[in-house]
């Protein structure tokens, strides 16, 4: 049980980032496809972060933005009696951000994919914007929900620095299977880090090859 | 503004602009509770751009109000969302949802518009565009025909209270067009809905249509009856050259199967053609006599094949030095007791002749038909 630890931890992390993802990010790609701000190529540019910093950067100013000291960590401390830093809470909300393009690009895509033509339909039949968003642009996007999940829950399962740099490596808690394989190596139990890696390496390319086979037309804008 | 302003309120009021390309689009029109009204003109005219003003897409400046409600006020920064708008809008290119099968793509309008006084019953119209046995189809598995006939019924179950068709039968090739036709004449028959009908095609125009906006460049540049305008030699882009031809309403009189004919009468005078079945006595029918098909007597000839003699006389004649043709506007006499508006046809005769005849407004002449079309 001691080895499948990190193994439920990781997937509860995923699971977790993933919701979490879909009702953040689906609003925030549908504006992001459908707006003519002059903001969007700003929130753009933030949303694609998480893509190009070290995780070290991401990690660093998580650990500063959420510990105890900063207005946010101490207002969760007061709400749940625990820190955000080195939990699983925490772990979650770092997860989110490293996350978000993952989700927020293919949907972006997927909903500029549907283009205009649909969407006017939809008003000249009287829906409005929420009932057109999910009665025609969602369906119709279908295969970038699914290129979405799939991406941000695969990626939630490989991420390592910044859980390294808010979780640390508490077993149960902030100890997922990237974490585990790192410690294993460290102690040179190279027999354990194997299982956990060739697993990881199996399940990242069985994901990717469902993506690409489910979206041959669609491009998957991942840097 | 009173009441009684309010009571004589143009069902349709239009005043917007719109920048297009080269040049803005500039439209002030009212009009009145009517059948269908074609917006007619060449391609790049603004069209399009006026019925999507219409319908609250884009972004269009100005005034519009339909039957009381303003849907447009730029002065007063009112500017009705599409979906609140009450308009059923359809789209050249059909836009049926391709994640929905035929009939979902119809409930999807049906549901939508509950709170509506149900003008237009769902089976009336899957019955009326034929569309039972297509149903569970996919919208991938329909032709060309059948995703307009889907797509005419899913915008009059929106329960609109105008509709504005945007060239309905453009994306069709010619035998497709001639089978959807006798769908829309449907539509105008037994949905008696106002409708703004978009087209650049005059045998559209001249079967579907009562009256006529024709747009140049963004502007209007004639309103008035589709008849009134098919007649009128100002209009080169109605009147067209070679498919010139005339809108004339007619009477049927007698059904003659020994001669095989039809015996009509058009403002009084007689008129005979090819059986045409499915008529009955004191049924009215319409014409389309083309320009070319019409020669012109200065006295009533004998000893001719041509039986159909109409007489009348000229109102309008134009010659071009640059061309060997004439265009001659005729009004047929009538009884006017039956008759109180003016007849009018078109003729095309050479300059030549219409020089040796000595035409000119006002002399009274006889028109030899040599076909006519029915509308």
């Amino acid at each position: 049980m001691n080895s499948l630890g990190p193994v439920w931890l990781t997937i509860a992390l995923a699971t977790a980032t993933t919701l979490i993802l879909l009702i953040i990010g689906t609003p925030l790609a549908w504006w992001l496809a459908s707006t003519r701000s002059r903001l969007r190529p700003v929130i753009e540019a933030l949303t694609a972060l998480p893509l190009v910093l070290p995780p070290t950067v991401l990690g660093f100013y998580m650990l500063v933005l959420l510990g105890p000291a900063s207005t946010l960590g101490s207002f969760w401390v007061t709400l749940t009696g625990e820190a955000l830093t080195f939990s699983f809470s925490g772990l979650v909300v770092a997860s989110v951000i490293y996350s978000l393009p993952f989700m927020v690009q293919p949907l972006q895509s997927a909903f500029e994919q549907v283009g205009r033509a649909p969407i006017e339909a939809a008003q000249s039949l009287r829906a409005n914007r929420w009932d057109t968003l999910t009665a025609v642009v969602m369906p119709l996007s279908a295969g970038g929900f699914l290129t979405a999940i799939v991406l941000t829950f695969a990626h939630t399962v490989g991420e390592f620095g910044v859980v390294l740099m808010v979780g640390g490596n508490i077993p149960g808690e902030t100890r997922v299977v990237s974490i585990a394989i790192y410690e294993y190596v460290e102690t040179l139990r190279y027999g354990d880090a194997h299982r956990l890696s060739i697993g990881l390496l199996l399940f990242s390319f069985v994901v990717l090859l469902l993506v690409y086979r489910n979206n041959r037309r669609m491009a998957v804008r991942v840097a | 503004m009173n009441s009684t302003d309010l009571n004589a309120q143009a069902f349709l009021q239009i005043d917007v602009r719109t920048p297009l390309g080269d040049f803005d689009l500039a439209v002030d029109l009212e009009l009145g509770k009517f059948g269908v009204t074609a917006l007619f003109g060449a391609s790049g005219s603004g069209k399009t751009s006026l019925l999507r003003a219409l319908a609250g897409f884009g972004e269009a400046e100005g005034y519009v109000s339909c039957d009381g409600t303003v849907w447009l006020d730029t002065d007063h920064g009112i500017n009705l969302p599409v979906q609140q708008r009450g308009i059923g809008f359809m789209f050249q290119d059909a836009r049926l949802f391709e994640h929905l099968d035929v009939a979902a793509n119809l409930q999807f309008a049906q549901r939508r518009a509950r709170q509506e006084p149900q003008l237009v019953d769902y089976d009336a119209v899957v019955e009326a565009f034929e569309l039972t046995s297509l149903l569970q189809r996919h919208t991938g598995q329909l032709s060309g025909g059948e995703t307009q006939r889907v797509a005419l019924a899913r915008t009059l179950l929106t329960q609109p209270k105008l509709l504005l068709l945007d060239e309905p039968l453009a994306a069709l090739d010619d035998a497709r067009k001639s089978e959807l036709l006798p769908y829309l004449e449907r539509l105008v028959r037994e949905f008696s809905l106002p409708v703004i009908y978009v087209s650049h095609d005059l045998e559209e125009v001249a079967r579907l249509t009562s009256e006529m906006i024709v747009l140049e460049a963004g502007a209007v540049i004639a309103q008035g009856k589709t008849a009134d305008l098919f007649a009128r030699l100002d209009l080169p882009e109605v009147s067209g050259r070679l498919e010139a031809s005339a809108l004339v309403g007619a009477l049927v009189v007698e059904q003659d199967t020994n001669w095989q004919l039809t015996q009509l009468a058009v403002g009084g005078q007689k008129l005979a053609v090819p059986l045409r079945t499915g008529l009955s006595v004191g049924d009215r029918v319409a014409l389309r006599i083309r320009a070319r098909d019409v020669a012109v007597a200065t006295t009533r000839p004998v000893g001719l094949s041509i039986r159909n003699v109409l007489a009348g006389s000229v109102v309008a004649l134009e010659t071009d030095q640059d061309s060997p043709f004439a265009e001659v506007v005729i009004e047929l006499d009538r009884d006017t007791a039956n008759d109180p508006e003016g007849i009018f046809i078109r003729s095309r005769i050479t300059r030549a002749a219409a020089a040796e005849l000595e035409l000119a407004v006002g002399r009274s002449v006889f028109a030899l038909i040599k076909s006519v079309t029915f509308d």
